[in-house]
């Protein structure tokens, strides 16, 4: 890569989850039996008319204002025309010459910790196409079968500036522009059901150029693990047809995620020519400012601005604050805790540590977590007042999240309640000692590391129950005397 | 004289079916008797629905017979463009490309259609997809003006003209682009009314373009116009260009009154490529109607040798895009090929458009194409909203137009079908309308060697009922819309004739029903 | 102005297979439509906005309800091609 930069443009489609289809009243649920969710209109049959969705304006605008965008205050759509066997009526209904929204911009950080800010260019609405099932490929007779079910599911098309530079900030990218658009609502933004769907147009130059060189457009990104291995791919390939001394072709190419490479897309005789014009069918949007203020007002924080307040007014560390607001409801979680037991830290590392591994071992979303807010910052503060053990308080988290009690009704169901007592404590221990000659000869001796020895004896004995700091006391209390 | 029932106006046969002189059954069997004398000749209808047309006549009957109250429109036979989706009725737009397409919806007039409980005879012969001016772009046949077996009825809605003059039906629907409507009303001798963009929804209408395409009604008088237009107008959230607000009823607009109406008479609609005789009963109409105490004045619109012009890039335009989906995969005809999808697109759409079609979409995609977009389509846009001003500056002085429907009477058949140009231009006086969006209706006017000639009334935005007003005065002085085709019993089998239907009206036996 | 070459390429993009017969045809034809269109190069638009649509309607909304889908024999009933509910057709290229 050395004396080569590369300038990288993503465009990204989002499935908004709307529960009705953009133009006509058929469900966008995902994963139905084929062609069940269909109506005239989305079939494209003769005579019907399409009416456009409120809520998809309405998600648009969010997405638009949540990545610093200007909103149009007229757009209208366009016929997009080529012929495909997917595409009902033959063009896809989208917007061109007045999208809804341009000009803004969004910020990520790469792993190498390193701040990066992309412009947006554009924002615009537009319909999907169907799904084909390709029968017989290799066999004598080949054919294809349509579905028709997506088609007409909304999408908005989210499309960068030219200024991503390596194959790790595209994936940066996408990472942050999928928790953006998962904090506005809008979308699931699952690559594998592909209601979150990414092209990349990538070239390289000799660094310093102002000159771009050559783009070529790679499709069938489906995971971020592939946008990374794929333009890492390319990069690498268009900077050898460089320093052999070729030439990059401008070619719409396919990642093949098994070969690890990127292979020209076959394409027949067309050139592209999309015959743009204002659909005639539907009526130009009007956008009022108290319209997109209301929007804005009901935008969440968006998580660059969390992490921002986390590290200020809770003192966390970048890491745990970039963890922490990965999804927003984590976040929400995180911040209840905290609004209810006000040690950040604390609740972060339970958050972040026990709490997260319940959450990945059970396959639990944190939005469907048994354990409320309000329940782990009780558990937390039962710990604060010594009537559980910090030890004990992880098996009664591991308790809770099973069954949803309050932290408090599982100490007195397991009798948990720490032993603070020092004449029960006191018996105890002189029992211990009793029982071990040779380690409180030992310690007496000297080896120190007898007394973790014998704190261990006091702690089984009361099945951990025992204050650990009170039983360290009065053992050393007794043996020094 | 026997009562022929079939040359009633519906609002004539609504008294007889209301004080149960009639029944519904009668009228509809008078109606498929017309239908086996004349039927032969006219060939109005691609496809016929008896047993349909009979069911909905007897359940008219029995709520009769049980003394219900029944909308104005109950058992009156209707005819309806064959680009007008019928549910469970094939729908072929006179197309090889839908001939076996069975729409599984009704457009939003037949629902409407259905409500009034209107007995649909079938479904009329058109220029495929409502692309000419005579039917005789139809893939299947030509239908025959009823006035003259050996002129076209006009087009494209020559098969509801006819079927309304040749009495096989009472009222009909059409669809008017550039003059759909009223030319063949003009041809035909009936009234044709086009509604203002937006007054009828257009969904279930197979569209052709898609900012000018209206339904409306043709009728042998103004009273069943203001019948079937109000049974068919509001606004329909269906349809995002459909206009909101009520409508109000029409036939309050039926007065024998036009004192102090403001007619203008646009000079440029009267000047050349106007036939002699039919500058003349324009004229005589403007008489009639200074006579009936209108004011009657010339007027400019300026930019009228513009409008064909224009039309033919908007309008192609929009139809080159809108008949994309023709493509073989989901409904309608597929031409059998070895090859991949995209060859199958190819030869589907080869074979399954006519030549009218194709030069169309043809024109329409070169217009859209990267390169000439500004230079045709948008210049078109723009020539539009001048065309528009027009009107807007006429109407400033005046409640409505007077001019002619069309050029000349009825041509004869195979006359224009060399020149799209020549044919193009028996559009000339109605296309305007089209690309501004206004209401306008062709009412008889007076007769030329034995041929209807049509007289146009133009009106501002939404003025339908100044339409009605004035057409329904002007026909309270004349007589010419009383006059019927002399088409006898008797079965004149023009030249040329096209494919018999069977039992059920069916081109196609076996398709086409469900 | 207008080729032989310009015809078979907006052929190809309206998906037409035109026979050599049509293509001179069309071309003519064609030609002679555009010729008559250029009069409107009279007029002086410079200043006028074009008109899309005649009605001045704007933010014509539904709500996000869903409602009936088409019956599945209604889905494939008019197709020239099905297999399991699925529209059929040759390979894609």
């Amino acid at each position: 890569m050395n004396g080569y930069e590369a300038v990288i443009g993503l465009e990204v489609h989002v499935e908004l989850k709307t529960d009705s289809k953009i133009f006509c009243h058929s469900s966008t649920a995902f994963g139905g039996a084929q062609n069940r969710q269909v109506c005239p209109v989305c079939l494209g049959l003769p005579g019907t008319l399409p009416v456009l969705n409120r809520q998809v304006v309405e998600y648009g605008i969010r997405v638009a204002l949540a990545l610093n965008c200007e909103v149009a205050r007229f757009c209208k759509f366009d016929r997009k025309h080529y012929f495909y066997p997917d595409l009902p009526k033959n063009y896809q209904i989208s917007q061109y010459d007045l999208p809804l929204a341009y000009d803004g911009h969004l910020d990520f950080r790469t792993d190498d910790g390193e701040q990066h800010r992309c412009r947006i260019v554009r924002v615009h609405m537009e319909e999907d196409a169907g799904k084909l099932i390709h029968r017989n490929e290799n066999a004598k007779a080949p054919y294809a079968l349509v579905d028709y079910n997506r088609t007409g599911v909304p999408l908005l098309e989210i499309v960068s500036g030219p200024d991503i530079r390596s194959a790790e900030a595209a994936r940066a990218y996408l990472v942050e522009l999928k928790t953006v658009i998962q904090y506005t609502g809008v979308s699931d933004c699952k690559m594998e059901e592909g209601s979150l769907r990414c092209d990349a147009n990538v070239s390289v130059r000799p660094r310093g150029s102002e000159v771009l060189g050559t783009k070529t457009e790679i499709k069938n990104l489906n995971s971020f693990r592939a946008v990374h291995k794929a333009l890492d791919y390319e990069i690498k390939r268009q900077i050898s047809v460089y320093e052999a001394g070729g030439r990059v072709v401008q070619e719409t190419r396919s990642w093949d995620e098994e070969k690890g490479v990127t292979v020209p897309m076959r394409s027949k005789e067309e050139a592209d020519d999309y015959r743009y014009f204002p659909d005639p069918d539907l009526v130009p949007l009007v956008i009022s400012q108290s319209w997109i203020d209301k929007i804005q007002q009901d935008l969440p924080e968006l998580p660059e601005a969390r992490r921002r307040r986390y590290r200020k007014e809770y003192g966390l560390s970048a890491y745990d604050a970039q963890v922490l607001t990965m999804f927003r409801e984590t976040a929400e979680y995180f911040e209840e805790c905290v609004r209810l037991y006000p040690h950040p830290k604390t609740v972060a590392n339970w958050v972040m540590g026990d709490l997260a591994r319940l959450l990945n071992a059970e396959q639990v979303e944190i939005g469907d977590c048994r354990v409320r807010p309000g329940q782990l910052a009780a558990l937390l503060r039962l710990i604060d007042a010594g009537t559980i053990s910090g030890k004990i308080a992880k098996e009664i988290l591991e308790e809770m999240f099973a069954s949803g009690k309050d932290p408090q009704a599982v100490v007195a169901e397991k009798d948990l309640v720490q032993i603070t007592d020092a004449d029960t404590l006191g018996t105890l221990v002189d029992e211990v000692l009793a029982n071990h000659p040779g380690p409180v000869q030992d310690y007496r001796q000297g080896k120190t590391k007898a007394l973790g020895f014998l704190v261990g004896q006091v702690m089984k004995a009361t099945r951990g129950k025992a204050n650990p700091a009170l039983v360290n006391a009065l053992l050393k209390e007794k043996l020094d005397r | 004289m026997p009562l022929k029932l079939y040359d009633l106006t519906a609002h004539e046969l609504r008294e007889l079916l209301t004080r149960r002189e009639v029944s519904a059954t009668e009228v509809c069997r008078a109606v498929f008797e017309r239908l086996a004398e004349v039927e032969g000749t006219v060939q109005a209808y691609i496809t016929l629905d008896r047993a349909g047309a009979l069911a909905r006549a007897e359940e008219v009957d029995r709520d009769l017979r049980a003394g219900r109250d029944l909308p104005l429109l109950a058992g009156i036979p209707f005819a309806i463009k064959d680009n007008i989706c019928t549910r469970g009725l094939a729908t072929t737009c006179a197309s090889r490309m839908l001939h076996n397409f069975v729409p599984p919806y009704d457009a939003t007039v037949i629902e409407k259609l259905n409500a009034q409980r209107a007995v649909i005879i079938g479904k009329t012969n058109m220029d495929e997809f409502a692309m000419g001016s005579s039917t005789e772009h139809s893939a299947y046949f030509t239908t025959r003006n009823p006035w003259a077996p050996d002129r076209v009825p006009g087009g494209s809605s020559g098969g509801s003209a006819a079927a309304v003059a040749a009495g096989t039906a009472v009222c009909a629907l059409g669809s008017d682009t550039g003059g759909s409507i009223r030319q063949p009303a003009a041809f035909c001798g009936v009234v044709g009314m086009k509604p203002t963009y937006g007054l009828v929804s257009r969904y279930g209408l197979v569209a052709f373009a898609s900012s000018l395409d209206q339904i409306g009604p043709l009728t042998r008088d103004f009273t069943d116009c203001a019948l079937v237009l109000n049974a068919i107008c509001g606004p329909d959230e269906r349809d995002s260009t459909s206009a909101p607000g009520g409508t109000g009823d029409y036939t309050a607009f039926l007065l024998d009154d036009v004192r102090g109406l403001r007619l203008g008479l646009p000079r440029e609609y009267l000047g050349d490529g106007l036939d002699e005789g039919v500058r003349r009963i324009v004229l005589e109409a403007a008489a009639v109607f200074a006579q009936r105490g209108a004011h009657v004045e010339e007027v400019t619109l300026p930019h009228t040798e513009y409008a064909l012009p224009t039309y033919y890039l908007i309008a192609p335009a929009e139809a080159s895009s809108n008949l994309a989906r023709y493509d073989g995969v989901r409904y309608g005809y597929r031409a059998p090929v070895t090859g991949d999808a995209v060859d199958m697109f190819k030869a589907t759409r080869s074979r399954g458009f006519g030549a009218e079609v194709k030069r169309r979409v043809m024109l329409g995609t070169y217009a859209l194409s990267a390169g000439y977009y500004d230079a045709y389509y948008l210049k078109a846009l723009k020539v539009r909203t001048l065309i528009r001003r027009d009107f807007e500056q006429a109407f400033e002085k005046f409640d409505l137009l007077l001019a002619p429907t069309t050029p000349e009477p009825a041509f004869r058949i195979g006359d224009k079908t060399e020149d799209p140009i020549k044919m193009y231009l028996s559009d000339m006086f109605t296309l305007a309308v089209n690309l501004a969006g206004l209401p306008a209706v062709s009412l008889p006017g007076g007769f030329l060697d034995g041929l209807p000639v049509g007289i146009q009334l133009i009106g501002k935005p939404f003025a339908e009922g100044t339409l009605l007003r004035a057409g329904y005065a002007f026909q309270q002085t004349t007589d010419h819309h009383r006059r019927q085709p002399a088409l006898t019993g008797e079965i004149l089998h023009a030249a040329g004739g096209g494919s018999p239907k069977d039992e059920n009206g069916s081109l196609f036996p076996g398709e086409g029903r469900r | 102005m207008l080729t032989k070459a310009e015809v078979e390429h907006v052929a190809l993009l309206a998906r037409l297979d035109l026979s050599d017969e049509e293509k001179e045809r069309y071309t003519t034809q064609l030609a002679k439509i555009l010729e008559y269109a250029k009069i409107l190069d009279e007029l002086d638009t410079a200043d006028v906005s074009p008109t899309a649509h005649v009605l001045p309607l704007q933010n014509v909304f539904r709500p996000d309800r869903v409602g009936p889908h088409l019956p599945a024999e209604d889905v494939v009933g008019n197709s020239p091609d099905e297999e399991d509910g699925f529209f059929k057709v040759p390979r894609i290229f």
